[in-house]
């Protein structure tokens, strides 16, 4: 076969993927940058300007999500992992029946997001909801989980936690058993402690999946709203609102497709720049075997 | 007299209703090495993870220093381990590597770097140092696994097959290198290895373990001169003893103690030579039993050819072919 045959025969093979990203991701890249700039509403003006970029630094609901966004990510992150290590070292043992606990705490990440945001509406309810009934039973005031602006995002946040948590474990418990038990006797024949073995053996050949989990948990942070649909709506008065939701609201609620557009390029600047960060100043910090 | 220094008493270890180790005892006296030798599957290592205190036994005891460490930690047993794995965590320098423990038992940093100098030194592995074992040959890990027991000041070193990811040529240096080690630190060293050339050269004692019971202890000379069972004649020795069946008797002769002979003596017909070098060894056929020969030099013979062979009576070692026991020699099967 000559060089050009074999050049159209890869060409043709990487066509349908081609066409694939092409038609999803950058042909819709490209009209979202083009119409931040020419659109004006759901219309497309004749010229070039700036109007929604300008708009965009005067709205203050945006800021208000932005905030929003940030507490988000940077509470949840660091939660779930931590919260996914802990499990993962508690599930990683030879006790009876640990395969059933690695399922339980696996299984929020199983329900597609919609139904774990039903499953905690009915936790958060103000008059049947389960929490307000076991602070009731305890004599406490119920708690307006959801239309509290002062509590909406956390209660937001202890869902997302819940979901990610048992995800991230998967990850960690993995990459737990790949470390040599013999490691550990070596730790265990010098006396080191549990917290010094975790600070000094554990934690560090964990650092690759870390690496891993923290740009999926904060892609997720900012990609993942389906529960605000069910839960808040991004309120009351946007106390919970979130970036990529209020895109959409902006797009297919109040039909600013440009200024929605405007908002999208703020996001892709966000996401590379959060990407740029962890690549290139945590992967200088870690071990990778 | 000096006391044992390591005593472990009828020790046992089963998962279920397999019996790793069977009611095994032996001692050591401080200085001493003893080498656990046997087959794959036969009790070694798990035995020295008990004395480590890495897997607990389901009877008997162990005492280090007179004390009984059956229910002491691995940590304080005051006792060090070389990992045939190496264990070396690979996310830390070599100089990380030997510090750990010392950091862990928080040895105040100016002893610590004294130890540490004194063990690079003994270990050669000033220039490495700052590298991680990643960057490490097999040998120079092995290294960094000694070093660690260097600064760890402890009495006790157990090594488990410490040289068996290492070729031939480094594992030869190696062994006299931790021989010298073990003597100009005086570590009493327990040390498992499935090598019997590794046992023999380098321990003062050894106990050949197989199917969780010891089936002899003693000197690597007496493993040579006077095994007590067909299973140690047949385990020392390369290539192993010949075990030859007369009547009731099973009758073991080393390969390098049988001569060719002009006339008389046994009449086996060869079945094949196999040239080495330094000497080719022979193996014959003599009634249902093989003898392998080990002569010097270059000696091809046809396949099919009849052989003259004898040996002096006494290379003869005599088992009893119902009870497996070495009995002793009355007679030679060369005079009948």
């Amino acid at each position: 076969m000559n060089n050009t045959t074999r050049q159209i025969q890869a060409w043709l093979l990487l066509l349908p993927a081609l066409c694939l990203l092409a038609a999803f991701t950058h042909y819709p890249v490209i009209r979202t940058v083009w119409r931040s700039f020419a659109g004006s509403g759901v219309r497309m003006s004749d010229t070039l300007h700036l109007d929604n970029y300008r708009y965009l630094l005067e709205d203050e609901v945006l800021l208000q999500v932005l905030s929003n966004s940030f507490w988000y990510a940077a509470i949840t992150v660091p939660v779930s992992i931590a919260l996914a290590i802990a499990m993962a070292l508690w599930v990683n043992t030879k006790l009876r029946g640990v395969g059933l606990l690695r399922l339980a705490y696996f299984t929020p990440t199983l329900l597609p997001m919609i139904s774990v945001a039903n499953i905690w509406l009915f936790f958060y309810s103000t008059e049947i909801g389960l929490l307000n009934n076991i602070l009731g039973y305890f004599g406490a005031d119920a708690v307006n989980w959801l239309g509290d602006p002062d509590i909406s995002l956390y209660s937001l946040m202890a869902m997302t936690i819940w979901k990610e948590a048992g995800f991230f474990m998967i990850f960690y418990l993995a990459a737990l058993q790949t470390i040599s038990p013999d490691l550990y006797h070596a730790a265990a024949l010098e006396n080191a402690s549990r917290w010094t073995i975790f600070k000094r053996i554990t934690f560090p050949l964990l650092m690759p999946t870390t690496l891993f989990v923290l740009v999926n948990a904060i892609l997720n942070a900012f990609k993942l709203v389906d529960h605000l649909f069910i839960l808040t709506k991004g309120g009351p008065n946007n106390s919970s609102n979130l970036l990529l939701y209020y895109i959409f609201e902006n797009a297919f609620s109040f039909f600013d497709t440009a200024y929605a557009s405007a908002l999208t390029v703020l996001l892709l600047i966000i996401l590379v720049f959060l990407a740029l960060l962890q690549f290139g100043v945590l992967e200088k910090r870690v071990h990778y075997r | 007299m000096m006391s044992d220094f390591l005593s472990v008493s009828h020790l046992s270890r089963s998962y279920g209703e397999f019996h790793a180790v069977n009611d095994i005892s032996f001692s050591a006296k401080q200085g001493e090495f003893i080498a656990l030798l046997g087959p794959s599957g036969c009790g070694k290592s798990t035995t020295l993870k008990m004395i480590a205190g890495l897997e607990l036994p389901t009877a008997g005891k162990i005492e280090i220093s007179g004390s009984d460490v059956v229910n002491t930690p691995p940590g304080k047993r005051n006792l060090s381990m070389v990992f045939q794995s190496y264990a070396l965590f690979p996310h830390m320098s070599v100089k990380e590597n030997i510090l750990f423990g010392l950091k862990a038992r928080k040895v105040p940093k100016q002893e610590r770097n004294k130890r540490l100098n004194e063990a690079v030194e003994m270990v050669d592995l000033g220039p490495h140092i700052n590298k991680k074992p990643g960057q490490l040959s097999g040998g120079q890990c092995q290294r960094v696994a000694l070093a660690r027991t260097i600064v760890s000041n402890a009495p006790l070193c157990l090594m488990d097959e410490p040289l068996s990811n290492l070729d031939t040529k480094l594992r030869a240096e190696m062994r006299s290198e931790i021989r010298s080690l073990q003597k100009k630190l005086g570590l009493t060293v327990v040390y498992v290895t499935h090598d019997q050339i590794e046992a023999m050269s380098m321990a003062d004692s050894i106990i050949l373990l197989n199917e969780g019971r010891i089936e002899q202890a003693s000197t690597p000379e007496a493993f040579y001169e006077q095994p007590e069972t067909p299973f140690v004649a047949k385990f020392i020795g390369h290539p192993p003893m010949n075990l030859i069946e007369f009547d009731d008797l099973l009758v073991g002769v080393r390969p390098e103690h049988i001569s060719l002979i002009e006339q008389g003596g046994l009449v086996a017909s060869v079945v094949e030579s196999d040239y080495q070098g330094s000497e080719t060894i022979l193996t014959t056929s003599y009634k249902d039993s093989t003898i392998r020969l080990s002569l010097a030099g270059k000696r091809v013979l046809t396949p099919g050819a009849a052989v003259n062979i004898q040996w002096a009576p006494e290379n003869e070692h005599h088992f009893s072919s119902s009870s497996g026991q070495r009995i002793e020699r009355t007679h030679s099967v060369m005079n009948s």
